[in-house]
């Protein structure tokens, strides 16, 4: 559709492809960015219920204009680089942190077709790009020259790459399953079987991958890096203005991204379950984006729902998790996933 | 010239946590060596909240000093009052009528079920379930409404008197005071939803910071930290004050001595808070509130300052140089606060002022064994003993 207008304004041949990429890209940024911006207030209002009391209430009706009114301010702040600190890599830090959780977006396919890059590989793209997001979360521990954000930066290093293993080995079984690494397959893999989402067989998977990826984001109950009772907060203990915004854009984005691999590879990304369709013909119409937002909007509720009720885990308890039960747990999915398509 | 291995060494990593920082409840200060995770060493430091309340207390008359104590614990100031007034008291030789000595029991308890909320709120939220902390600050909002019903105050309420209490009791407020009573053991078990079988919650609670029953006695613990070891110690029951020979409770207990049975032990207490609460109102006897038989020790009414001679002469005595018969001598006399046993020691030279006043405070006491607690358990172990505790530097530091 894009390609159509651009092509009607006379320009031809490569040109069109680019510019129709740029124009996807800059939609793509545009809605996350406002969706990371609203995730802030979404947040404060659920975890405000949970908790007896209302939320954000005064910028703005219902306080709907707090996070413009947050980023306005975290923009005009002064910015305070601590003496003692590495320069150059305290201020690169968060810019890989962010760069790292954006770059993400490129793989994931929003509705049918609509994908920034439709490559082959898009699952192990994204381990890989939030790999390098641990980067800058060691970088800023060690730049700050301070004790806390240290201490942060080596917990944030040692959860990432602990989950990073029992996050891979989740999905193994829905790479099996679909056999292909690509997520528009993997959701299309879905869409030939009955229940038309990978939770109902692969459950063992969606539940190691759940847990791995709040770890993977640092979202409570694994939040020990910027554990505010233990650190203060962490490894942007000594960031301000904007770029401690940009870490915390960093964690929503990555949230936003955690919840659609969720959704892509466990509940069938844009589409609904056939029987469902079946069921109520008319559902048929609604727009494959519109299903999409609300299943990540569900997942980005439950992170808020668990934040507000459970308890921070231990350092150790928290490595035990990851060793002892949720990798275990993936291989034995993988096991008896593999054994199943061998033989069935 | 050392080679490259003899310059590389081993050292811990010593971070300052407090007195500005979130989990440390006030001012307390903690120098923790590091190795990892792992505390090597904790040294902690306490007097950045110190204000010479001994000190004060004595250049000031016997009456004048009262206040004073609500800034100990500020948590439970009413405890604290209850516990000056009945140091006074029993120095000079006077009781409160009845009357005062139950309200004063209802007041008493009334403070520990706010300190405990507040302690239960803090520690969970330190250990990371933020929402036992709202839960638990809406129902300390109601016991606050109460004292302000009760005194005009709702922190520093400077309450009882010595000899008494200030005022008597409304029925309005006895009447909202029993409709707490009624709901607040299902505001309780809401607490308890929360927390009590959480997976997470046991496993930072349980077996961490163990005190046996001999150390505690050793470390001279009190209170909560004392019971949660198994030992049954609590002045109430076995060296009664006010009116708590004339009510029924039982005194929790724990096991192991570890955070959760202390955890356990404090929400008992609140529930058998609420049992004597309710008793109170029920048995609460007809009369004055201020005793009669202590002419020289309570200022006159106001009205018969103004037409009584004796009353202006008295009045103006009581001001200037305080209650003048004091008998000469040591005198201690300790109450059970909610954080343990809060003690006044008075040395008395005859005159309207104590010679010495000085404070055995929980806190402080408490503050002591936490090298012991934390040395060797992990930093965010350092947090959950801190919560255990129930610090309050106030009172600490005097």
């Amino acid at each position: 559709m894009i390609e159509s207008v651009i092509s009607s304004l006379g320009i031809s041949g490569f040109a069109v492809s680019m510019i129709a990429l740029l124009v996807k890209i800059a939609i793509v940024f545009g809605v996350v960015m406002l969706h990371v911006a609203y995730a802030t207030y979404f947040e404060r209002k659920v975890i405000g219920h949970v908790q007896l009391r209302l939320g954000p209430m005064t910028v703005g009706p219902h306080g709907l204009l707090q996070p413009i009114a947050d980023g306005i301010k975290s923009f005009f702040k002064e910015d305070i680089i601590p003496s003692g600190a590495d320069r150059h890599v305290f201020k690169i830090a968060p810019v890989i942190s962010v760069f790292a959780a954006l770059g993400c977006l490129a793989v994931v396919p929003f509705f049918d077709g609509f994908v920034l890059a439709n490559i082959n590989i898009g699952l192990l793209y994204i381990f890989a790009m939030s790999s390098l997001s641990a980067y800058g979360i060691v970088m800023a521990g060690w730049s700050s020259n301070s004790k806390y954000s240290f201490l942060g930066g080596l917990r944030s290093t040692a959860q990432v790459i602990s989950y990073e293993v029992a996050l891979g080995l989740s999905l193994v079984g829905v790479m099996i399953m679909s056999e292909s690494l690509n997520l528009t397959q993997i959701v299309e893999a879905q869409q030939k079987y009955w229940h038309g989402m990978f939770i109902i067989p692969q459950f063992l998977g969606a539940f190691v991958f759940m847990i791995a990826a709040f770890a993977e984001t640092n979202r409570a109950p694994f939040d020990l890096p910027e554990a505010e009772s233990e650190l203060v907060a962490g490894f942007f203990v000594e960031y301000s203005g904007m770029r401690f915004a940009l870490f915390y854009m960093a964690e929503y984005i990555g949230m936003l991204v955690m919840s659609s691999i969720s959704v892509l590879c466990f509940a069938g990304g844009w589409t609904v379950p056939p029987f469902v369709i079946n069921a109520f013909p008319s559902l048929a119409a609604v727009p494959g984006i519109v299903w999409f937002m609300l299943k990540i909007y569900f997942h980005v509720f439950v992170y808020y729902w668990i934040r507000s009720t459970l308890p921070r885990f231990r350092y150790d308890h928290l490595m035990a998790l990851g060793w002892k039960v949720l990798i275990p747990l993936a291989l034995l999915n993988i096991v008896i996933t593999a054994l199943i398509k061998y033989f069935c | 010239m050392p080679t490259q291995k003899e310059k590389l060494r081993k050292k811990e990593l010593t971070i300052n946590m407090g007195p500005q920082h979130p989990a440390t409840h006030g001012v307390l200060r903690l120098e923790l060596d590091i190795d990892g995770e792992t505390v090597v060493k904790c040294t902690p430091h306490v007097g950045y909240l110190h204000r010479g309340t001994e000190k004060l207390g004595e250049n000031r008359t016997y009456l004048s000093a009262l206040p004073l104590t609500d800034r100990l614990d500020y948590i439970s100031s009413m405890a604290n009052n209850v516990g000056y007034c009945l140091a006074v008291e029993r120095l000079f030789g006077i009781a409160a009528p009845e009357r005062a000595k139950f309200i004063r029991t209802l007041a008493s308890e009334m403070s520990r079920i706010s300190s405990h909320l507040l302690w239960l709120g803090t520690h969970a939220l330190d250990i990371g379930a933020m929402t036992v902390f709202l839960y638990a600050f809406k129902e300390r909002e109601w016991i606050l409404d109460l004292f302000e019903m009760l005194t005009g105050a709702r922190l520093t309420v400077t309450y009882p008197r010595i000899g008494g209490v200030r005022n008597d009791v409304s029925e309005e407020f006895l009447s909202s005071l029993y409709k707490f009573t009624e709901e607040f053991p299902k505001n309780i078990l809401e607490y308890e939803t929360l927390i009590d079988q959480n997976r997470i919650w046991l496993q930072r609670t349980k077996n961490i910071g163990i005190i046996t029953a001999d150390e505690a006695i050793n470390w001279g613990l009190t209170g909560p930290m004392l019971r949660g070891s198994g030992v049954d110690y609590d002045l109430r029951k076995y060296c009664p004050y006010d009116a708590y020979d004339q009510v029924e409770f039982d005194v929790p207990l724990g096991k192991n001595g570890d955070t959760y049975d202390r955890y356990r032990c404090r929400m008992e207490e609140m529930r058998q808070s609420i049992r004597i609460i309710r008793q109170c109102i029920e048995k609460l006897p007809q009369g004055p509130v201020m005793s009669p038989d202590a002419p020289k020790l309570t200022l006159p009414a106001k009205e018969r300052i103004l037409k009584d001679m004796e009353a202006m002469i008295q009045h103006f005595v009581l001001i200037s140089k305080g209650p003048i018969s004091a008998p000469i001598g040591e005198f201690y006399s300790a109450i059970e606060a909610s954080k343990g046993e809060l003690g006044f020691y008075f040395i008395s030279d005859g005159t309207g002022k104590p010679y010495r006043m000085r404070l055995r405070s929980p806190s402080f006491i408490h503050a002591s064994i936490l090298p012991k607690l934390c040395e060797g358990s992990l930093v965010a172990d350092v947090i959950a003993n801190i919560g255990t505790i129930d610090i309050v530097l106030g009172e600490c530091d005097r």
